[in-house]
């Protein structure tokens, strides 16, 4: 998220009277936003406190009584909440792994499209997934998937199965359902920045491959692959510390009775169990941002170490 | 004439890379359209006639009548539709322009608190408190249940205020500079010379936050699920769809009654109903789309 700073050093303000007097209406302006962001963004953050105590609503956080990590070895003791912990990354990283596959193979197999109609009309159909919400995605797989579904239909008129099967019966089937889920719905949008750095990569190094009698896969794997090398870690690191975030929607609304062992996420533990012990649900976001933040740093330091583009 | 000699160029195995391409990018499509196109047979298809046999792409018994359901008969759809368009109006306008005027205050050149101010809202992006301290603070403010929690709280965003910012500081300074010779203050600088240039960004994040707007369920249920005047559509939707499911999980149980036959064609209209608007328009609006996420995502 590196923008271009283009302050030369000479133009920078000082402090003094006369500045702040002409910046005047700026700062009145920048106040009111600050005072804001203190109250929507920073206050939820104090909010943090409560997960030292046994929080009230009566007693307030000034009231309530403090009980030290009370809380977090409550989290780390009990077994739903580690279940939980492994359901978040176990499909945080599926997620991650399979959607980023699928859209830097969308996007290059769509950018050796040279018929230009075409290329768009593919890429407009590419996004529609992407704009419809959760609620309906969930319906559409639900529907999918359902025994007598187009999945199953689909299945056995190829042959591959007898009988239908009961996606939404057995465990085992969960995860892959989620991932194709994600896949399905953010494919193309995903592929809209690795195709926008494809297109930014100097033809002449084609062209120059081209001479030296490189094939289609070869210009791909030198040239394209290598080219788009930087994007692809820059956005694997800002999403991984979204890892932990993806798991909610399309969990909550999927994975009802049966499934709950292996579909609840800690997200869907903060709002079952926090919404009764503010202080449990505080401690379980908090390691939940924490978990996050380790995540990031990790993976910049690890980009740092093999010398590649990193975030900061 | 570039594009023949590529052609006449081409070898076998080119040829077959072309046709295996292009069939994959085919399927991919319809992979895509599908189970839309499917949805909206079975929202046209009699519900008596849906269970008996599968519809694909083309309705059955051609009936509109759980649009007329939807619409007329179900009021929960209809205030849930009310309450979304106007959040989502008001949401849009708002957003952008508080995001727009604090964007354009940290991209003035020589502001005195540029750097503090740009990183208070960065770190916004990656700490936030979390569900139960939103939840008790929305309390604490009385919001909770009622129509405004879907608006003050998002009201001004990091990453809008980041895609902002960029395309303000990319501008030339010199339309600044010559309208301050003239003697406009800073607020005519933002309204008059501006806000005018900043018309594609502008159209961009507004239609990031009518989106997001559009199709949010979530807060209208921690905060709005005792309030059915002030629910969304999409958790409407959301409660018609899981009502169905608690009923027949696997939407093909045998006891099927002719309630619950008209319930598959009433959730595929309900759900048709509720993308439509996008569908419509995003085809139209993309190239925006596009460029906040080329300005917004990693940038050289």
């Amino acid at each position: 998220m590196s923008t271009i700073e283009k302050d030369a050093p000479a133009l920078k303000s000082k402090l003094n009277k006369a500045e702040v007097k002409r910046q005047r209406v700026l700062l009145i302006v920048a106040g009111l936003y600050v005072v804001y962001g203190i109250i929507f963004y920073y206050l939820p953050l104090f909010g943090w406190i409560m997960a030292f105590q046994n929080y009230k609503l009566k007693d307030g956080i000034f009231g309530s009584q403090f009980v030290g990590f009370k809380w977090f070895k409550f989290l780390f003791d009990d077994k739903t909440f580690l279940r939980d912990l492994r359901n978040t990354l176990g499909m945080g990283v599926i997620n991650l792994v399979a959607t980023t596959v699928t859209a830097i193979g969308f996007a290059i197999l769509l950018s050796e499209v040279r018929n230009v109609m075409g290329k768009k009309i593919v890429q407009t159909i590419s996004y529609l997934p992407h704009f419809l919400s959760w609620i309906v995605v969930t319906s559409i797989v639900r529907d999918a998937f359902a025994t007598k579904g187009m999945i199953n239909e689909l299945l056995q008129g190829l042959h591959i199965i007898k009988e239908p099967i009961s996606y939404f019966m057995h465990t085992k089937y969960f995860w892959p359902i989620v991932a194709i889920s994600n896949v399905w719905k953010e494919t193309g949008w995903n592929a809209i920045i690795y195709l926008a750095t494809i297109t930014s990569i100097d033809p002449s190094l084609y062209e120059a491959a081209a001479m030296d009698g490189a094939g289609r896969w070869q210009k791909i794997k030198h040239i394209t692959l290598p080219g788009i090398r930087s994007t692809i870690i820059i956005l694997l690191i800002m999403n991984i510390g979204n890892v932990l975030n993806a798991g909610f929607e399309v969990q909550y609304l999927l994975g009802l009775g049966v499934l709950k062992p292996v579909s609840e996420t800690i997200d869907i533990y903060v709002l079952n169990y926090g919404m009764a012990n503010f202080s449990l649900g505080t401690a379980a976001g908090i390691f939940k941002t924490f978990i996050a933040m380790i995540l990031i740093f990790l993976f910049n330091f690890i980009a740092k170490r093999a010398g590649e583009e990193r975030l900061f | 004439m570039f594009k023949k000699l590529t052609k006449s160029k081409m070898s076998g195995w080119d040829w077959a890379f072309v046709i295996c391409n292009t069939t994959f990018l085919v399927l991919f499509c319809c992979v895509t359209l599908y189970p839309v196109l499917n949805t909206l047979a079975y929202s046209f298809t009699d519900g008596s006639e849906a269970i008996l046999k599968n519809v694909h792409l083309v309705p059955r018994k051609f009936t509109t009548s759980a649009y007329k359901k939807i619409i007329f008969e179900m009021t929960g759809f209809r205030q849930g539709l009310i309450v979304t368009v106007s959040r989502t109006f008001l949401a849009s306008v708002l957003s952008l322009a508080a995001n727009a005027l604090l964007a354009f205050v940290i991209s003035r050149r020589n502001f005195i608190f540029k750097r503090s101010l740009s990183l208070f809202w960065v770190i916004t992006m990656y700490a936030n408190g979390g569900l139960i301290p939103s939840v008790i603070l929305m309390t604490k403010l009385h919001l909770t249940g009622t129509f405004w929690v879907y608006i003050i709280p998002g009201l001004v965003s990091a990453f809008n205020i980041l895609v902002l910012r960029t395309y303000m500081s990319s501008l030339p300074d010199s339309y600044e500079e010559s309208a301050q010779l003239d003697g406009a203050g800073h607020m005519t600088i933002f309204a008059r010379i501006i806000s005018p240039l900043c018309k594609p960004v502008y159209a961009t994040v507004f239609l990031f936050v009518a989106v997001y707007h559009w199709n949010s369920w979530f807060d209208a249920m921690i905060y709005n699920r005792l309030k059915p005047q002030n629910t969304t559509l999409q958790y409407e939707l959301q409660k018609l769809l899981s009502s169905l499911t608690q009923l027949n999980p696997t939407a093909d149980s045998s006891g099927k009654t002719a309630n619950m036959t008209t319930e598959i064609q009433v959730r595929a209209a309900a759900t048709i109903a509720t993308m439509l608007p996008i569908i419509c328009l995003y085809p139209f609006l993309q190239r925006y789309f596009v460029t906040g996420l080329t300005i917004g995502g990693v940038k050289e």
